[in-house]
């Protein structure tokens, strides 16, 4: 059909020598973290490291799982994933039940509820972390999950979502509800939620990558190596003064910190780019 | 827009609100005065007490070199990020639209740099670029171009640039995509009817019909840059040397936390709340005129 446009021939194979060029270099950053962590230290400390794989895979993996360097890498995967599904459920049980309140009920103060949830759009832990961390510690929630994951979910992102999508929801469903005689907690759970399970899982997605790459809050408020998330306990493995880092597990677990994440956006690749763009809207 | 069809109450709506406006209140509200009155005092060098001293700690800001100066290392950073990540991005995209078949094989290869952590993205480009063992390096060496971004400012800015737009270029790659496949082929194919050569078609049709997507990711990018990055100047370059990738978002979180000077942390604060107030107006300004189209 576009022919008309580019006819096949030179221009089609330099489109396709272009992207693989750009893939290779986009790629190229992974390619050398996975092979650093298939090599001994050796290999590396004595540049030019090699640039195909080595025989070191298990050896690298298992030290890094079950050792690490100041904690397992293992319970640094399971912190991570604590706090990015409490991140997630959080955000979305929260948003769900504010949502569904802003949506289906008249009350007074509710444009004031409105504008308070709303004014949290868009501000990032990263602006309030003094008062915020004193908060925290405050409540004795230093290396603790509740810690990590409750100043997280308070943002607005998604109840402004579930609200525009609860605005889509046909009025006859609530009328129906309601000649049946279901109560306003009827109607929720078993036509609402289920209705939105899309919304759900889209959004399932963006902020499990956002509560897994989350770098600045567990830095904080986790000083108890133990309690570390993968993606800050890296940069603690760096030795401080001059000795020489453990690149192999260092990149070894550099790997493990990617893979959940891009499972998820490879494995749910609709939802996730449903996702992003919904909740850039 | 509101609903026609409402249920009845006041205890049940206010009961399913109160875990949003409580987490709300605690976590970010009272954080956020707390930042605005911390902001108008400086605590004496024991810790035991604050001295209110008014607009002082942002007269003593906006007097500091080095404050002013991370002003505009911020600007540097976030502009070359911005133009660095859109650029190779909208590149990679136009190259894609071309293809008939085959380029939702070139985006699956293309997405998944997003889901690299900021921080992690910043431990892989720090080992590629390390002044002792890195690989880069050693080619650079080779080449005879001695590499340091631990002693060269500039160097070390070029590192968390690229570092930083790299995951970047996914997320653009993604909306320029789709803007560009949104933009239908008749009218493209009418301007090479004409005659129009690609560079032609691009410049007067496709660019101006793309304006939306690119202004768009314009402001998402500089708030990324602004607010998202602190990962990867931790991990290379901990915001040396000599302060030469100080970002703003970095300096509230040295000087709060590794100072311990919460009045100019505070005060730092409170000034990044505005920006992002200005920033998210302008989002909303967007989002107002895509309505409208």
């Amino acid at each position: 059909m576009s022919g008309m446009v580019e006819r096949r021939g030179v221009s089609h194979w330099l489109t396709h020598a272009g992207l693989i060029l750009g893939v290779l270099v986009i790629f190229f950053p992974i390619w050398l973290a996975f092979v650093a962590s298939t090599v001994s230290q050796q290999d590396i400390v004595r540049p030019p490291m090699p640039l195909l794989p080595g025989d070191q895979f298990y050896e690298n993996y298992r030290r890094a799982l079950v050792a690490g360097v100041n904690a397992p890498v293992a319970w640094m995967l399971f912190n991570s994933m604590v706090m990015a599904m409490g991140i997630a459920i959080g955000k979305i049980v929260i948003s769900l039940l504010s949502a569904f309140a802003i949506v289906y009920f008249r009350f007074p103060g509710r444009m004031l509820f409105f504008w308070l949830i709303f004014l949290t759009l868009m501000l990032p832990v990263e602006v309030r972390i003094v008062p915020t961390y004193e908060v925290i510690a405050g409540f004795g929630m230093l290396n603790s999950y509740t810690g990590l994951i409750l100043p997280l979910i308070a943002s607005a992102t998604a109840t402004f979502l579930f609200r525009q999508f609860f605005l889509t929801v046909p009025d006859e469903l609530a009328e129906a509800a309601r000649v049946d005689g279901a109560g306003p907690m009827r109607f929720f759970v078993d036509i609402l939620v289920p209705m939105s399970r899309t919304n759900i899982a889209a959004l399932f997605v963006i902020l499990f990558i956002y509560g897994w790459n989350q770098y600045l809050w567990p830095l904080l408020i986790t000083t108890d190596p133990s309690m570390n998330t993968i993606v800050m306990g890296i940069r603690q493995m760096f030795p401080s003064g001059d000795d020489l880092a453990d690149w192999p597990v260092i990149m070894a677990t550099s790997i493990l910190a990617m893979l959940p994440p891009v499972i998820v956006v490879i494995g749910m690749q609709k939802l996730f780019i449903r996702g992003l763009v919904d909740s850039e809207k | 827009m509101e609903k026609r069809v409402t249920f009845k109450g006041i205890w049940l709506p206010l009961l399913l609100l109160a875990p949003q406006v409580l987490v709300t209140a605690v976590f970010f509200f009272y954080p956020a005065g707390q930042a605005i009155w911390q902001s108008l005092f400086i605590p004496d060098p024991f810790g035991l007490s604050m001295q209110f001293v008014g607009l002082g700690n942002f007269e003593y800001l906006f007097g500091n070199r080095f404050y002013r100066a991370s002003f505009v290392t911020t600007a540097i950073f976030s502009v070359s990020v911005t133009v660095v990540s859109m650029g190779i991005a909208l590149y990679l995209a136009v190259l894609a639209d071309r293809l008939i078949k085959g380029s939702g094989t070139y985006r699956t290869l293309l997405i998944w740099p997003y889901a690299v952590a900021p921080a992690v993205a910043g431990v892989l480009w720090l080992f590629m670029f390390n002044t002792r063992i890195g690989v880069v390096t050693w080619y650079l060496g080779q080449l005879g171009y001695d590499w340091n971004h631990v002693l060269n400012e500039a160097e070390a800015m070029g590192l968390v640039v690229v570092a930083s737009s790299w995951g970047r270029i996914s997320y653009n790659f993604l909306f320029f995509l789709a803007g560009l496949q949104a933009i239908p082929r008749s009218v493209i194919e009418a301007a090479a009817i004409d005659g129009a050569r690609f560079w032609t078609r691009f410049r007067t049709i496709v660019w101006p019909l793309l304006s939306p997507v690119t202004f768009f990711l314009l402001v998402v990018n500089i708030v990324y840059a602004f607010f998202e990055t602190f990962g990867v100047i931790h991990t290379i370059t901990g915001g040396g040397p000599q302060q030469a990738t100080t970002i703003l978002v970095y300096k509230v979180y040295a000087d709060g936390f590794v100072g311990q000077d919460l009045g100019s942390s505070a005060a730092q604060s409170v000034i990044l709340l505005f920006v992002v107030g200005i920033l998210t107006v302008i989002q909303f300004k967007y989002i107002e005129r895509k309505v409208h189209y």
